[in-house]
């Protein structure tokens, strides 16, 4: 009797580990799916700014039509980009510079400078941009998380034996790799 | 960082064990002085047990409310609101309560009992005297403490600290008065009762216990704080000019207590005799490491 105790205590004790680590490795992908859902949700936050701040500039400064249209393109070329992180990326990479100019402009512009609306726009703009590298640091963190665990003793083996595969982290592109120069 | 948060649970159940056994322990005494032990004893523990529960569930709001903390406007502090935002997706945790204290020194707090039930304030001053960067260095400061649970062990303390001081501050005062009348009774008599000698000089500790507690309890989860800021943030530079701003700043953060003087990223009250005779003791009580220790250890990432 004391003997099949000892069993069965020892193999609900086993089973607990198990169930344990497996739904560590679940938590953490889950956590990769969600940071990756955080990126978009970002990157949209910003393009649904963009019109606005166009309608704005463009009662202060007629004459900028050129900026505000390579603004626009850029926004486009970003809602058309493929679903890939690369395409994605390098779309948002244009659009990025195509806002410099546009908040450029607003130092020629007192007024545009001076209006509320706009400066609120430039904030809002500024700290999406932000966190869009905050949600893409974040991605990265939890791959890494998720990928030391598949490959630790003892997880290792629960996620070789569910097939629990490696991640990619998020990796700035070739053009956003080399620091922009700046022109007088 | 698990380990981290799984540590702070456990020091929280330490801090509630240990501050029900120094409420168990004074009641009693009180209680041996006046010559009923046991029912005082129940008293204080039924008590300590009211102020642990009630700490667990509204320290929060008690630190918010003697800081004299307002909820932050989001179209007024548009900046604040998108700091704090863009670093929570950072850190992987949901967005805090925040609130502005009116106040000219810069400083700032987080409170709650979890991520889910958390809120960071700052003062009027921080805002003032910060750009953005330093600001989101603080703020990323403060959101580690939400991330690692040090706002729970730190948020008990307050309230526990608190009550600590004022049941030992009434009951010096109760003896006092009292004793008076009894001596006159019969001065022999006193001898009686040796054990009201040691209470009396365990009445005394209490207070001291409980501050020393809370100033261990605080100091080395600042510097982890900054260190898991930069983590966040990536950008040490921005936390260590901030700290530098703080240093030269010599403005007391009038909203602080000595109950709340652990909360705050800069220790609120000026270091009084930080450097005379009795510097040593009083850096035993010190809430924060000195600035410059942090300053340096920054530097160093």
């Amino acid at each position: 009797m004391i003997p099949a105790i000892i069993v069965i205590v020892i193999v609900l004790v086993i089973v607990g580990v198990l169930v344990g680590m497996y739904n560590g490795l679940i938590r953490r992908r889950n956590q990769i799916e969600n940071a990756w859902a955080q990126i978009d949700v970002q990157l949209k936050r910003r393009l649904d700014l963009i019109p606005n701040l166009v309608e704005t500039v463009k009662g202060y400064a007629e004459h900028e039509r050129g900026t505000l249209e390579a603004v626009v393109q850029a926004r486009n070329a970003a809602i058309a980009a493929p679903d890939t992180p690369q395409a994605q990326a390098q779309a948002d990479n244009v659009l990025t510079g195509a806002l410099r100019q546009v908040f450029a402009l607003s130092e020629a512009y007192p007024d545009l400078k001076a209006n509320q609306n706009f400066l609120s726009l430039q904030e809002e703009l500024t700290a999406t941009e932000g966190r869009v590298a905050y949600a893409r640091q974040f991605y990265n963190d939890s791959v890494l998380d998720y990928n030391n665990k598949i490959q630790e003793v003892p997880t290792v083996f629960i996620a070789k034996a569910m097939n629990f595969e490696e991640r990619e982290y998020f990796e700035a592109d070739e053009a956003a790799r080399v620091a922009p120069t700046v022109e007088f | 960082m698990f380990e981290l948060i799984r540590a702070n649970k456990r020091r929280s159940i330490l801090l509630v064990v240990g501050f029900m056994a120094i409420v168990v322990i004074v009641g009693t005494i009180i209680g041996l002085i006046f010559g009923n032990g046991p029912v005082f004893a129940i008293v204080a523990l039924v008590f300590g047990a009211v102020v642990a529960f009630a700490s667990y569930w509204n320290a929060d709001k008690i630190a918010l409310s003697v800081s004299r903390a307002k909820p932050a406007d989001p179209a007024q502090y548009q900046r604040l609101h998108n700091l704090v935002e863009g670093l929570c997706i950072a850190g992987g945790i949901p967005k805090p309560g925040i609130y502005v204290v009116d106040d000219l020194a810069p400083n700032a707090f987080a409170t709650g009992r979890n991520p889910n039930h958390a809120a960071i304030a700052v003062t009027t001053g921080l805002l003032e005297k910060m750009n953005r960067v330093e600001l989101e260095g603080v703020l990323a400061h403060e959101l580690s403490h939400i991330r690692n649970y040090d706002i729970l062990v730190s948020t008990l303390a307050v309230t526990m600290v608190g009550s600590i001081a004022l049941m030992s501050d009434m009951a010096v005062r109760t003896m006092w008065w009292n004793g008076g009348r009894i001596s006159r009774g019969g001065d022999r008599s006193n001898g009686n009762n040796p054990l009201a000698y040691v209470g009396f000089l365990l009445l005394i500790m209490a207070p001291i216990v409980a501050k020393a507690m809370q100033a261990t309890i605080s100091r080395s989860r600042e510097t982890l704080a900054d260190v898991s800021a930069c983590q966040m943030t990536r950008y040490p530079p921005g936390l260590i000019s901030a700290l530098e701003k703080l240093k030269a700043d010599t403005t007391v953060t009038h909203s602080a207590s000595t109950a709340t003087a652990h909360l705050w990223i800069e220790q609120p009250m000026s270091g009084v005799g930080d450097a005379g005779k009795l510097g040593g003791v009083h850096r035993l009580f010190d809430t924060h490491p000195p600035l410059d220790e942090r300053i340096a250890l920054l530097r160093e990432l």
